[in-house]
């Protein structure tokens, strides 16, 4: 039966992770067009009540997998129930969001099902595809969008032949959308016990440290981010006094987290967090192709850099060539000064 | 007995140096017009390899690719920096394999290879960015697969500990080997080329190789067995060649854009008083701020 299935990630906390709520806000999309139902997969523990989550993005049916094994994430057995669950209601199409959980499960699952999968991708739509050689048309297949050759080409990618058509995206990609009248979700309780074996427990974590998510800059709509070149993590104090007077929030490059000017939950990249604000302060930061990944989508971008050939040139619409140590504090200054 | 650990590396266009005639008509990548490099985080893997090897005295390190012939480059490159054998597998039947194609013929390299203790692959690789390959590689060997693999911390009795990095801490996991990791870019850089490595691998070569050297060459080959670079074609790995190529490859590509980047009619401003007083009106005015 065609359907769209999303496998939907637990928090630390114990709630559904935001990428899963986007891509089930997607997925509704999706289905909507297609004329079929959400489905959500939860694996994990103590999962009761966290169909609430889910039923305000119109997700039809929770499958429910609730295991004290099961959490945190390891790949085998999670890897189980997804295969067998997808292999059983037939999944069409199969969202998963690109965090080190979906990227580690979803190629697993992906060779069990010997299906296609693709990562990381910006955008997904529904359309047809002809094939001439032999005169055949697809209809209704999912195309996989997504950068490819170090974000050099944008590739359309297809599964025409082999379901489920899977694919991977990235936090912050899709917007989160509640459903304007809320479904009533079925609820299915999957016997754990026929989906798994105990040769799937074989890998056991001895310690965990994560840390509470103090900080998620992915909704901001102004950011302030340095790069290597702000130096040192006292000299980020110059970008806190700016965006706490702009209402924007700090973030940073890989570089400096790297550096140790910054913490990983502010980075914004390839291997950070994807931000979409509608301005973007890029202070001595010369760009490379993983950063811009991460916030090329920015409405507006002002680059402050001393460098006038750094890559980063290229995307700004203000390039200012100048010190951090001069340009910040004018710009909160004058920010004051025409805000009265 | 000795401890088998198996690197799986790739040697890639340099993405980062990317010119106009770099892809073919169907949509896959025209490798031969690219510098081609050792995939960064597949040296990652490598000197996690090493260090599992420095570990214990029992230890061997195989490099394992698959690639066109000139890959074989990558293998030297392993065997400078401590690795102790190479394989390549290489085939035109191979050309156009998605990630679940290349794993099935990754995975029958490695069980060809069998008994190894454990796989070590960088996490993905700057051409195809999907980190797949890894995790399908394992799943069709058989093996249980740890991701995101940043440190190792040695061994308890047979299994193997490693330090995981994830979003927003670390874990550490232990598994039975064998099993499969993928290893981040956080993970510690791959050490030097060794001179005395050097000198001893600098003339390895791969069948192909060899056959456009001369006589006298041959001769200094022959007396030297690690020069060696072993290479497996279709019918090494007696692989099914429907799982291979375009034809075993699920994904398709059905267009590909180049992404221009269209030089933004940007403003340079100079860090004047005046340029930044105008520029925080101009932004306050039109709302972006305030």
């Amino acid at each position: 039966m065609k359907n769209v299935f999303v496998y939907c990630e637990i928090t630390e906390e114990g709630h559904i992770a935001d990428v899963s709520l986007e891509l089930c806000s997607k997925g509704r999309k999706l289905a909507d067009e297609l004329k079929v139902n959400l489905e959500a997969i939860v694996i994990g523990h103590k999962l009761k009540g966290i169909q609430e989550e889910l039923a305000p993005f119109g997700v039809d049916t929770v499958y429910l997998a609730d295991d004290k094994r099961l959490f945190p994430f390891t790949t085998l057995p999670h890897a189980s129930i997804f295969s067998k669950l997808l292999k059983e209601q037939e999944g069409d199409i199969v969202l998963v969001g690109a965090t080190s959980i979906g990227r580690d499960l979803a190629p697993r699952v992906a060779s069990t099902l010997r299906c296609g999968l693709t990562a990381d991708c910006t955008s997904l739509e529904i359309g047809d595809h002809y094939v001439k050689k032999t005169d055949t048309t697809y209809k209704d297949l999912l195309y996989q969008i997504r950068p490819a050759f170090g974000g050099n080409i944008v590739a359309t990618i297809i599964n025409p032949d082999m379901h489920p058509q899977m694919a991977t995206v990235r936090e912050g990609v899709m917007k989160k959308e509640e459903v304007k009248r809320k479904k009533l979700i079925e609820i299915v309780d999957i016997d754990v016990k026929k989906y798994v074996s105990d040769s799937d427990f074989v890998v056991n974590i001895i310690e965990r440290h994560i840390e509470a998510q103090k900080v998620n800059i992915k909704g901001a709509q102004i950011i302030v981010a340095g790069g290597y070149g702000v130096g040192s993590k006292d000299n980020f104090k110059m970008l806190y006094k700016l965006a706490d007077a702009i209402g924007g929030e700090v973030g940073a490059t890989r570089a400096a987290v790297d550096a140790g000017f910054e913490e990983h939950e502010r980075q914004i990249g390839q291997t950070g967090v994807t931000v979409r604000p509608k301005l973007y302060i890029a202070c001595g930061i010369s760009g490379a192709v993983q950063h811009r990944a991460g916030m090329d989508q920015s409405a507006q971008i002002i680059s402050i850099n001393t460098d006038e050939e750094a890559p980063i040139t290229n995307i700004a619409d203000y390039n200012i060539t100048g010190r951090l140590e001069d340009v910040l504090p004018k710009m909160l200054k004058y920010f004051k000064q025409n805000s009265k | 007995m000795s401890f088998r650990i198996i690197v799986l590396a790739k040697q890639v266009p340099d993405t980062r140096n990317v010119g106009k005639d770099a892809m073919k008509a169907d949509g896959t990548v025209n490798r031969a017009a690219l510098p081609a490099i050792f995939n960064p985080e597949d040296l990652n893997a490598l000197e996690f390899a090493l260090r599992v090897k420095d570990s214990r005295d029992d230890a061997e390190v195989i490099i394992v690719t698959m690639g066109p012939p000139r890959a074989a480059e990558i293998i030297r490159e392993s065997l400078y920096r401590g690795a102790d054998h190479g394989y390549l597998i290489t085939d035109r039947k191979f050309a156009g394999s998605d990630t679940l194609a290349t794993s099935y013929a990754i995975s029958l390299a490695v069980k060809k290879l069998a008994p190894f203790d454990l796989v070590v692959s960088g996490r993905q690789a700057i051409d195809g960015d999907t980190a797949q390959v890894g995790p399908q590689a394992a799943e069709k060997i058989g093996i249980p697969q740890i991701t995101y693999a940043e440190e190792f911390l040695g061994f308890n009795k047979n299994k193997i500990q490693v330090k995981r990095r994830l979003e927003r801490g670390v874990e550490v996991v232990e598994a039975v080997c064998p099993v499969l990791l993928t290893v981040h870019s956080s993970a510690p850089d791959c050490r030097v080329r060794n001179a005395k490595r050097m000198m001893k691998y600098k003339h390895a070569k791969t069948d192909i190789e060899l056959q456009e050297l001369s006589e006298d060459y041959l001769e200094l080959f022959e007396s030297r067995p690690y020069l060696k670079i072993n290479q497996w074609s279709v019918e090494d790995l007696k692989a099914d060649v429907s799982l291979l190529g375009l034809g075993g490859s699920p994904t398709k590509v059905k267009k590909i854009e180049s992404v221009v980047f269209t030089q933004k009619e940007s403003k340079t401003l100079s860090d004047s008083d005046r340029d930044i007083n105008n520029l925080m009106k101009t932004l306050i005015n039109s709302h972006v701020l305030g």
